[in-house]
């Protein structure tokens, strides 16, 4: 199905913040400004964005440590997250959670996950709730090559398979969990989304580096996890982490020329750019001018989360309870 | 007043909220019992019977089974509570922890306090626990020493029935996550319960179930009833004892204790968890910290030893708090000069 000029102009911005959002942030964490441990999802734009393309803030996602990109293509503020990353009290979170922390649920954004498969769980519950409700939406868990080694993940699939949750499994396959190689790390032969399989789910698979697959691949998936009584479904796409796996990660486990080869062959958004203008869908100057416009945004963004108010320490004993 | 048993209280305090509130859902390995079986659903109602014919009642949507998946479920009711349920899960025994923690320490803990207090959990977390069935080391522990200090949980522990009922609507109403600590030997101990639909005990507020001004016991869970015994025997004697029911360990009513230690000056904590980082050492230490110009004695701990729990019978005994040696503890703390 084609996408109308305007979908596909915000479908572009919404990878272009992500990139150019995470891009800055590899700038000022090199200068020591922002505290803490970052991980960066830029290469991965293509799946955040074409998954959450099709959502509603009444469909619920979950995220990882790796997160950004989840939050921002589901609609988190970006002066919020930008603010929240500095730790100032202005922050999405009041600066409490930081980079692997960040949530919004309201907008359906079940939080960013500083544990490794920790997030599968949740969205089987936030599936269950929506199978409850039976309006057809779903939850979505987002998890990579390396989550798809822990055991919650496995319990996580098996109870929303028993349970007929109205859960999606998007597996993320960027080929390194942390440090380690996927073909050595992930047993069952190359792939995840037959490991999903065996559960009793039914799987697609998509390329990652390219939205438009992406896209039409989520189309087919959530036409079926949304009937009720069909329950899950998993889906792998293979896609390409630009940065390491933490911001000042040597990535001493990279081929010769490796990032240089992804950048070049593999970026979502140079492959969109060249598909949208070779169609004639949109035009260069339509792109140059959404990119011009997402820098600004970012500028503007990084301006007022150093300007805003830092948290006091009075701080530090609000929101553990609602009362107590 | 209904007279009920500790178990029938859980459950019908459950089956009145479902009734009250359509969020409320349960879910739990054998909560219903049978599913994939000849003998058809509602085969169990729960291995301690406190969730017996709920399923038939509320239906599948609202009472799940689940697999043998300890992560799992804590993870969905946490997921069930993001999304505006009110999650009753259960884990079958309490020492099964170990195997979710990471959804109980980092995840619904934390929530709130890592989204900027945006955000509401309202989970409630049930477990049985407790020695006193020779379950031996992996099906009799306590768990409120781990789970008091995580922040962001509220802990629980009723000794009585007419508790169960009042502890727990206030669990299920409450908008921040609950664990919710049965013991599993006071499942059949009968008591006066309130009928009202709406009995809630707020949580930090301990209840004194014996009064005297001579020495302080505190205690919660099935070793309550012990350290009543020995109250009733000191009392034979002209020995007054406050007897202090916490029921809730996080919040914890410290007034209470240090309002009767002031009056007593002697304390002794009575605590089914072993000694170190336990609720008698926190509480020691909280009273040595706060009253301690109106200590008459060091305040003694009564705890097992630094052991797993033990398998035989005469191990068990051996390893248990009773109420001999709880009246040891306190005519030592009374006979200190």
């Amino acid at each position: 199905m084609q996408l109308s000029r305007d979908q596909l102009l915000r479908a572009y911005r919404q990878m272009k913040v992500i990139r150019e959002f995470e891009e800055r942030l590899h700038i000022d964490i090199q200068t020591g400004e922002i505290a803490g441990f970052t991980h960066l999802y830029c290469g991965q734009e293509a799946v955040a964005v074409g998954v959450c393309e099709h959502l509603s803030t009444d469909d619920k996602i979950v995220s990882t440590h790796r997160g950004h990109g989840h939050c921002l293509a589901k609609g988190c503020d970006v002066d919020g997250m930008m603010a929240e990353i500095w730790g100032s009290r202005d922050g999405l979170c009041k600066g409490k959670g930081g980079s692997m922390h960040i949530a919004d649920v309201d907008k359906g954004m079940l939080g960013a996950n500083g544990i490794v498969g920790a997030g599968a769980p949740i969205a089987v519950g936030a599936g269950i709730a929506c199978k409850i409700d039976g309006k057809g939406h779903v939850a979505i868990t987002f998890s990579g090559d390396g989550a798809c080694n822990q055991g919650t993940t496995f319990e996580a699939m098996n109870m929303a398979v028993v349970t007929k949750a109205a859960c999606i499994f998007v597996f993320e396959n960027n080929h390194y969990s942390e440090h380690t190689g996927f073909e050595y790390a992930v047993g069952t032969n190359k792939d995840i989304a037959s490991r999903a399989e065996a559960f009793g789910m039914k799987v697609w698979r998509g390329d990652g580096t390219d939205f438009f697959s992406v896209y039409e691949t989520m189309r087919e998936v959530l036409d079926y996890v949304r009937v009720p009584g069909n329950g899950p479904a998993a889906v792998e796409f293979d896609t390409e982490r630009f940065f390491g796996h933490f911001e000042g990660d040597p990535q001493r486990y990279r081929g010769p020329g490796e990032l240089d080869r992804i950048r070049e062959t593999r970026d979502c958004i140079k492959k969109f750019r060249a598909s949208v203008t070779g169609a004639g869908l949109l035009t260069d100057a339509d792109i140059d001018a959404v990119d011009a416009d997402v820098m600004d945004a970012i500028e503007n963004a990084v301006t007022k989360a150093k300007a805003a108010p830092r948290p006091t320490p009075e701080d530090v004993l609000e929101d553990v309870y609602i009362s107590y | 007043m209904a007279r009920m048993m500790y178990r029938e209280a859980v459950l019908s305090t459950i089956a009145e909220e479902m009734e009250r509130d359509p969020n409320v859902v349960v879910l739990g390995e054998d909560v219903v019992g049978g599913n994939g079986t000849a003998g058809g659903p509602e085969a169990i109602g729960g291995i301690w019977s406190t969730s017996a014919g709920l399923w038939g009642k509320f239906g599948g949507d609202r009472v799940i089974d689940t697999p043998i998946s300890e992560s799992a479920i804590v993870g969905a009711a946490a997921g069930l509570a993001l999304s505006g349920k009110r999650p009753v899960a259960e884990l079958m025994f309490a020492d099964f922890i170990g195997v979710s923690l990471d959804q109980i320490w980092n995840q619904i803990a934390k929530f709130r306090y890592m989204f900027g207090g945006k955000t509401k959990c309202p989970a409630v977390i049930r477990m049985a626990w407790g020695a006193g069935y020779n379950a031996a080391a992996q099906h009799s522990q306590a768990a409120h020493q781990i789970l008091t200090g995580m922040p962001g949980l509220k802990v629980v522990m009723p000794s009585t029935p007419a508790d169960v009922k009042g502890l727990l609507r206030t669990a299920i109403r409450d908008d921040d996550p609950v664990i919710f600590l049965e013991h599993k030997a006071l499942y059949g101990v009968k008591g006066e319960v309130p009928d009202d639909k709406d009995f809630m005990i707020p949580f930090g507020h301990a209840r004194l179930s014996r009064a005297g001004n001579d020495v302080t016991i505190v205690s919660t869970g099935l070793l309550l009833g012990f350290c009543e015994a020995v109250a009733d025997k000191l009392a034979a004697e002209g020995i007054g004892c406050d007897v202090i029911d916490l029921r809730t360990t996080s919040p914890i009513d410290e007034e209470a204790i240090l309002d009767s230690v002031e009056v007593t000056g002697r304390l002794v904590v009575v605590d089914e968890a072993p000694p170190r980082c336990s609720l008698s050492s926190d509480i020691c230490s909280m009273v040595a910290e706060k009253a301690f110009a109106s200590l008459k004695a060091p305040p003694l701990g009564v705890n097992p030893p630094h052991t797993p729990v033990p398998f035989a019978r005469e191990l068990e005994t051996a390893y248990l708090p009773s109420i001999p040696k709880i009246e040891a503890a306190v005519r030592k703390v009374l006979s200190y000069r």
